[in-house]
């Protein structure tokens, strides 16, 4: 089976055969969340910026229409040129023809999220566009023709050994060599070169200001920074929901986003481009792709407050042992769970049950996501849309008929327990996967509301 | 005070000495405490494997069982968490909303309701204290590591008033051990290396048993811990808190 | 129906009802310790800090660290380090920028970010092109928070603006920190007394 048609279950069952590979995943992930949390300790005001990123948050939703229009005629006003997606292809359209128009064949971007979940990369590429990711860890999936497994730390999955392989295959460095500073420098000598010589430069937005019209790209490496400003045209792409009100809520966006996600108190660059230089453009796609859907969904627009910064993911004990890949889709970890179903419900039912609902995720959350709750109520719209297998939905039948009845429950109980036959860690053979790792509870003489009929 | 004693179906076919334990806890506590016997399951399987609408007759079962007592505890803090979250009747609405509100997991009604001070009880061994997500994240029975606020805890409050008792410190000690309802078999290889993991902090620094809020993350690891052939045991927290060993 | 109907419209009919923003009011900082506090950050973040008198220190540090050859650009007043970097020349010509020595509007004292505009980078691509960015500051223009950075921002009207902290920095490869990512591989700042 590829990669294509294995769900969550498989895909991390593969992930798991390695098991002090799992260990080195999580124990790194983990390392991240313990500095979130040195991070987030020093600043006593946490919780209130969370209560008020989150507020805002809400205030953009509800206001979404306004401040996006409000946006595009400030930008414009700065010179600014704006351009509206419905959709993925019409967003890949959109920078296929800017490329064209220019007679530009190659481009340099920056990381961007919206990018992956558009395959704008596949795209330009079946056009003869040929795309350079900058970022260090988007550069390195990128020559190993992987996605990225995490939204902040595209190649967490890879071992220093492996990239030192790559490099020594695209970049010729010396083989065996794997030492990260010198691995690093070749990546800085390489991506020198492609940011000199492109003219076209794409990056993402992590926010757009409706109140002045500029947005805010944030890096550690400078990378959209020397893409945008060596180039003759920067196109950035948005979605919809990157808007927020006025300037100073970025002090509440700032401080939040960089501690969430590393643990640093602020990014290395925070950059707001406001005007393009004198005879060069800007280019700023807004795209919906599924998000005013997802708007309309009561339960599940909350998650339109993503800022991306990846603290679910490094929080959460499943994510960190089946890795970003077992999701299968652009964004994965908790968020892209509650997002992907949005997008395509059939291929993405199996990802809301990949989570044991502990609920650290929604605590980790700077803009206070449900995202736990929301998984809960994804699992009963894909059961509800028809996407349970037929064997769970028969079991979960009948475990629903023995339980509605005291009868049933007691004489199926009596019967060895049978009440629990339907629970998995009853039946004792080598078929049921509770027992391939884990043994049975020992099945006492009798339950306790025997024992209570007798003693009380 | 009547009080209605709600036992989760698997402890009540599995675990029936951590039900009794409940059952004489609160009774030596001078709890007027009862068990009706119509009672099965909160419905809690089903609706966190996307079969919500097929709780319904767990739902009237239930309401029908504990409407007419003024509290509701149950040595869960998962089933609580289901029933305050997502009970209802459509029969009797009111009592259902009743009991949302009235319910209560054990150690949270000892400290909050009953406001126990102290309790005649001896366990001198040393001790994990496993903190069930439902439980902590749900019904905040202790603060989470997430959050940037003071610490508390309910069932550690209750443990210092053990004699004897050693809590020994954990490497992490919030994290899930992987149960997660059916999460345990249909995601089979992350759970077991979930529980593989939490079961290791815990042996690593020296517990002889593991405690708990929730049968149900203790069987996970009990299994576990059989498995691997290993001397340490689980325990409800209301086994601790009844015995004097 | 453009794109652009077609997304105000959907947007227009699913966003909830309106719900108001909340107020912005957060701890600042005791003004007394802004300076120290902001120094410690820059260390933890890779910078280097410099206390010193005035620009003529500044310079002096530079001609102490750099050989003729090296390309030292500064916008700041530094008469042999002046270039004229503006909208007429390509900014692909300070590829071999050394060094570029700028002023800052001020700092931050809980991240250790300094404010730039692009008329005090000369151009656009220098703080980020040049191999070491030193940074001119006077001690007093040090805020406490992000908070308070944009209130002093303000409505001020700027093309390009940014809070540049630290060194350009990777850890991508097994979290290792790596500086020189792409940009400056030194940050260093003066904090100036007068």
């Amino acid at each position: 089976m590829s990669t294509e048609t294995k769900d969550h279950a498989a895909l991390a069952d593969d992930f798991n055969k390695d098991e002090d590979r799992v260990d080195w995943h999580d124990e790194t992930l983990w390392w991240i969340r313990q500095k979130r949390d040195k991070a987030v300790n020093k600043l006593p005001d946490w919780e209130l910026l969370r209560d008020t990123a989150s507020a805002i948050k809400d205030n953009v939703l509800s206001n979404l229409s306004v401040y996006l229009q409000e946006f595009e005629a400030k930008a414009q006003n700065n010179g600014i040129i704006i351009h509206w997606a419905a959709n993925a292809e019409m967003h890949n359209k959109i920078v296929l023809d800017l490329l064209k128009a220019k007679g530009i064949r190659q481009m340099v971007k920056s990381k961007s999220m919206l990018t992956e979940e558009c395959h704008l990369n596949e795209y330009l590429e079946n056009n003869n566009i040929e795309v350079i990711d900058s970022d260090l860890g988007e550069r390195i999936v990128q020559l190993a023709k992987e996605p990225p497994s995490h939204i902040v730390l595209p190649c967490i999955h890879k071992k220093k050994e492996e990239i030192g392989e790559l490099f020594h295959l695209h970049l010729g460095t010396d083989k065996g060599n794997s030492d990260p500073q010198y691995l690093t420098e070749t990546a800085r000598q390489h991506l020198r070169n492609i940011f000199i010589t492109r003219r076209a430069s794409l990056t993402g937005v992590n926010f757009a200001i409706a109140q002045t019209g500029e947005f805010v790209v944030c890096t550690n490496e400078g990378n959209a920074d020397m893409g945008a400003h060596l180039a003759d045209i920067h196109i950035a792409s948005m979605g919809v929901e990157k808007i927020i009100p006025e300037r100073k809520h970025l002090g509440v966006f700032l401080r939040l986003l960089t501690r969430s996600a590393t643990g640093q108190p602020i990014t290395t660059y925070s950059s707001h481009y406001s005007k393009p230089r004198d005879s060069k453009e800007i280019h700023v796609i807004i795209v919906d792709n599924g998000r005013s859907k997802q708007l309309g969904r009561a339960d599940f627009r909350n998650s339109l407050k993503c800022i991306r910064c990846g603290a679910c993911m490094n929080t959460c004990p499943v994510y960190r042992r089946s890795g970003g890949h077992s999701y299968h889709n652009a964004i994965s970890g908790p968020i892209g769970a509650i997002l992907a179903p949005n997008l395509d419900m059939e291929k993405f039912a199996d990802l809301p049950f990949a989570s044991t609902l502990c609920g650290s995720c929604s605590n980790v959350c700077p803009v206070k996501i449900d995202i736990h709750q929301q998984l809960y109520k994804w699992r009963q719209v894909i059961v509800q849309n028809g996407y349970a297998p037929a064997a769970k939905k028969a079991a979960m039948k009948l475990m629903s008929i023995t339980l509605s009845s005291p009868f049933l429950y007691h004489t199926s109980g009596k019967a060895g327990r049978m009440v629990l036959r339907f629970a998995p860690f009853a039946v004792n053979n080598r078929f049921n996967p509770w027992f391939k790792q884990r043994d049975m509870p020992a099945p006492p003489d009798q339950s306790f509301g025997e024992w209570y009929a007798k003693n009380r | 005070m009547k009080v209605g004693l709600f036992i989760p179906c698997y402890v009540d076919q599995f675990y029936p000495g951590a039900a009794i334990a409940t059952l004489q806890l609160l009774e030596k506590l001078g709890v007027d405490v009862s068990y009706p016997k119509n009672q099965t399951c909160c419905g809690q399987p089903m609706a966190n494997s996307g079969f919500a609408h097929l709780t319904g007759g767990c739902d009237k079962l239930f309401t029908e069982s504990f409407r007419h007592f003024d509290y509701i505890v149950a040595p869960s803090g998962s089933c609580v968490l289901h029933i305050k979250e997502h009970l209802h009747s459509t029969e009797n609405a009111d009592d259902a909303a009743s009991i949302r509100n009235k319910i209560y997991e054990l150690s949270s009604f000892l400290t909050d309701i009953l406001q126990v001070e102290s309790l005649p009880a001896r366990f001198p061994f040393k001790v994990g204290v496993h903190q069930s997500c439902h439980g902590q994240r749900g019904l905040y029975l202790s603060q989470m590591s997430e959050l940037v606020a003071p610490g508390f805890s309910k069932p550690g409050k209750l443990l210092n008033m053990v004699e004897g008792i050693d809590i020994v410190q954990l490497n992490r000690p919030d994290e899930c051990c992987g149960f997660g309802g059916t999460f345990c078999v249909a995601e089979e290889a992350v759970s077991v290396k979930m529980g593989k993991d939490r079961v290791e902090d815990h042996l690593s620094h020296g517990a002889e048993y593991i405690t708990g809020v929730d049968m149900s993350c203790l069987m996970h690891m009990e299994g576990i811990l059989r498995r691997q052939g290993s001397k340490v045991k689980v325990i409800h927290l209301a086994e601790i808190l009844n015995s004097y060993q | 129906m453009t794109d652009r109907e077609q997304i105000i419209n959907a947007i227009a009919a699913n966003q909830p009802a309106f719900s108001p923003l909340p107020a912005t009011h957060f701890t600042a900082e005791d003004q007394e310790d802004l300076a120290s506090q902001f120094a410690d950050t820059l260390t933890a973040i890779g910078s280097v800090v410099f206390v010193v008198d005035n620009l003529a220190d500044i310079h002096q540090h530079i001609k102490s660290n750099t050989s003729a050859d090296h390309r030292v650009i500064s916008t700041i007043g530094m008469v042999e380090y002046n270039e004229d970097i503006g909208t007429n020349i390509s900014p692909h010509s300070l590829q071999n920028v050394e060094i570029a020595v700028l002023k800052a509007h001020f700092g931050v004292a809980e991240n250790g970010a300094v404010w730039l505009t692009e008329e005090l980078m000369g151009n656009r691509v220098l703080p980020f092109i040049c191999q070491h960015l030193m940074i001119a500051l006077p001690i007093k223009d040090i805020v406490a928070n992000m908070h308070k950075a944009y209130e002093r921002i303000g409505n001020d009207s700027y093309g390009f603006g940014a809070f540049i902290a630290g060194p350009s920095k990777t850890a991508d490869i097994e979290q290792s920190l790596v500086m020189g990512a792409h940009g400056p591989k030194t940050m260093t700042i003066f904090l100036m007394r007068s």
